[in-house]
């Protein structure tokens, strides 16, 4: 599933990989050199992450980007690109482009804010499950059954309209929702981390079991779930889009990417106003694509056997 | 092995209950009152508390929602306060349209993608691999709300080709013909997104068994590259595509909202958004449950398929 790199020949790159790993032995830091030099071949992720990394960057200095306020209103609406409104205006008569700028915020809160959630869940989740086994193992695992079984996009559609379709709502229940894929990937290795020497050395030198847990064990569960994450974020942009676009997300006058298409709906806008919906669409895309980009390279980076 | 898909059954018991209790108090914690819906906008406050006593809505809720279990056992998904018909027949009549669109849209998916995995792995790092994977990319990120609007843009306005929504001419021929017509711009959208997803696990499932001791010793015997390909290799890189598949089918059910949304489809997804907009809390629960026992049931089906189809794996 790896994007190969387009000048090396498979041959060249593992032999590559295999005096890398030679080298490893001997420094201390060089896990991590290994495995930027390894992301930063995959030509794709790093242009994922220049891209990304603007987005962020717009996220920032919108107030500065962006000519207008998102909300204000000027005379004249629906009107085309012009030199003062670059994307022209919506029906009420506001900046389509300072709204593009502003909506990245949406995004992003939804992206980063949602996975913080559900990673920090899905750890301690799966570490208390994974490390403790027994009963511990069983009910932890019969609930995430339970959330794995949920009609995930609907019950969202029907927590989010209930407690009120804002930012911070959707966030929540992406949170709170998407925890179960990281709490089994946790649990998986820290069942096999948990029987490794060091491990065992630190039990018999009497360390608490929290300190064994957060500070020797998770950190060694790390790679596949930072890969998770990555991919999880491009997933809740998507999400919030989609909520959004069907008037249960981020609601007007607050600006997201998904609520800037739902007018769209209407044929007319559709066919006779396309600057108001296809520069929204195409920031989703462009963004989603990116942050997927990343997570491939990272996927490869950080896969220890580098067969392909 | 028939023991464990009763087991499996039996484990699936309470793991709908747990869905249906989270739905039924979720939904019921909404602000406002379904009745609002039930009783005409002109009623005077006797009457609304006389339709609220009739429906119920004054009981605790785990009395309502002992009486929504009761009637469920009975075959009673109830009747929807907006419009007060059954939801059984509304269900049904909505069931079909879902059924055909994503039945057609995941056979689409993979009549693409399993062909273009299995070119893409068989020259890896060819320009057919760098394009399989930068579409499939591509159709797993673009959001299918902005890709059926595009598709609208493109194929509908611009150059009239195709209708915009809905799955019959209005007034028109209701003919096979026509419905086809509507179809192919939602399953255009909807087989992207399905293809791009399992084209990448095709393609990789495809390079980790060419790189088996069987195949090579199948191509010494001096089988045919095209054989050894299409017999030898993909029957085992199947075997990882069945999960796959196994997630898909839950999409049958629930999982076009969006795209029925955008183009008016008169399937469930989009009887889920209209449940939402006027707070019809029976069609809601009976839709989660449906899709819910639809989630289970592929899961189950998948690891009896995934058992039967590689005998090493067992099942106690």
């Amino acid at each position: 599933m790896s994007l190969p790199n387009i000048n090396e020949p498979l041959t060249k790159q593992s032999l590559e990989s295999k005096t890398l790993v030679m080298e490893e032995l001997g420094k201390e830091e060089s896990y991590l050199r290994l495995v930027t030099r390894r992301f930063f071949k995959h030509k794709l992720a790093v242009a994922g992450l220049i891209v990304f990394t603007l987005i962020i960057l717009m996220d920032i200095f919108a107030q500065v980007i962006a000519p207008h306020h998102p909300n204000a209103v000027s005379d004249t609406f629906e009107a085309a690109p012009s030199a003062d409104h670059l994307l022209g205006t919506d029906q009420v008569g506001r900046d389509v482009f300072s709204r593009l700028v502003y909506a990245s915020r949406v995004s992003i809160t939804v992206g980063l804010g949602a996975v913080a959630i559900y990673v920090a869940i899905g750890t301690v989740l799966g570490a208390l499950a994974g490390y403790f086994g027994k009963w511990v193992d069983n009910i932890i695992m019969r609930v995430t059954d339970v959330f794995m079984s949920f009609p995930y996009l609907m019950v969202i559609l029907v927590l989010v309209s209930v407690i009120g379709p804002n930012l911070f709502n959707i966030t929540l229940v992406l949170g709170i929702l998407g925890w179960p894929q990281v709490a089994r990937l946790v649990r998986g290795s820290v069942l096999s981390i948990k029987e490794m020497d060091y491990v065992k050395a630190g039990v018999a030198l009497g360390y608490s079991t929290p300190k064994i847990i957060f500070q020797h064990i998770l950190p060694n569960a790390f790679a596949p779930i930072l890969v998770n994450a990555t991919f999880g974020v491009a997933s809740a942009i998507i999400m919030e889009a989609s909520l959004s676009f069907l008037g249960m997300g981020v609601r007007p006058p607050a600006a997201s990417w998904g609520n800037m298409l739902t007018q769209a709906q209407s044929l007319t806008v559709l066919s006779s106003q396309p600057w108001l919906w296809i520069p929204p669409g195409l920031m989703i895309l462009l963004s989603v694509l990116s942050i997927n980009f990343i997570g491939d390279g990272l996927r490869d980076a950080l896969e220890s056997n580098q067969s392909r | 092995m028939f023991q464990y898909i009763i087991r499996r059954i039996l484990i699936a018991i309470p793991v709908l209950f747990g869905v249906t209790v989270f739905t039924f108090f979720v939904i019921n914690m909404a602000p406002g009152n379904p009745v609002d819906m039930y009783v005409n906008p002109s009623a005077t406050p006797q009457q609304i508390a006389l339709a609220k006593e009739q429906l119920g809505l004054n009981d605790p809720l785990w009395v309502q929602y002992g009486h929504w279990l009761g009637q469920l056992f009975q075959g009673n998904l109830g009747f929807s306060y907006s419009t007060r018909e059954p939801v059984t027949s509304m269900l049904i009549e909505r069931l079909g349209p879902t059924l055909l669109l994503m039945g057609t849209s995941l056979i689409v998916a993979y009549l693409i993608a399993i062909p273009l995995g299995i070119l893409s792995a068989t020259r890896q790092y060819s320009w057919i691999d760098y394009l399989t994977t930068g579409f499939s990319f591509l159709g797993v990120s673009i959001p299918h709300f902005f890709l059926g609007l595009g598709a609208i843009y493109i194929f509908a306005s611009k150059l009239e080709l195709l209708p915009t929504g809905g799955m019959n001419t209005l007034g028109g021929t209701t003919g096979f013909g026509d419905t086809f017509f509507h179809m192919i711009l939602p399953v255009l959208v909807l087989a992207t997104g399905i293809a791009g997803n399992m084209v990448r696990y095709v393609r990789s499932s495809m390079i980790d068994v060419l790189g088996k001791d069987y195949l090579r010793t199948a191509r010494a015997k001096g089988l045919r590259n095209f054989i050894v390909t299409n017999k030898h290799a993909l029957r085992n890189a199947l075997i990882p595509i069945i999960t796959i598949i196994g997630m898909d089918i839950p999409l049958l059910i629930g999982g076009a909202v969006v795209t029925e949304q955008v183009f008016q489809w008169p399937g469930l997804g989009q009887l889920t958004i209209q449940s939402i907009g006027s707070r019809d809390y029976s069609a809601l629960m009976a839709l989660n449950l449906i899709a819910a026992i639809a989630v289970l049931v592929s899961n189950l089906l998948t690891d009896v398929v995934y058992s039967i189809v590689d005998p090493r794996i067992k099942y106690e």
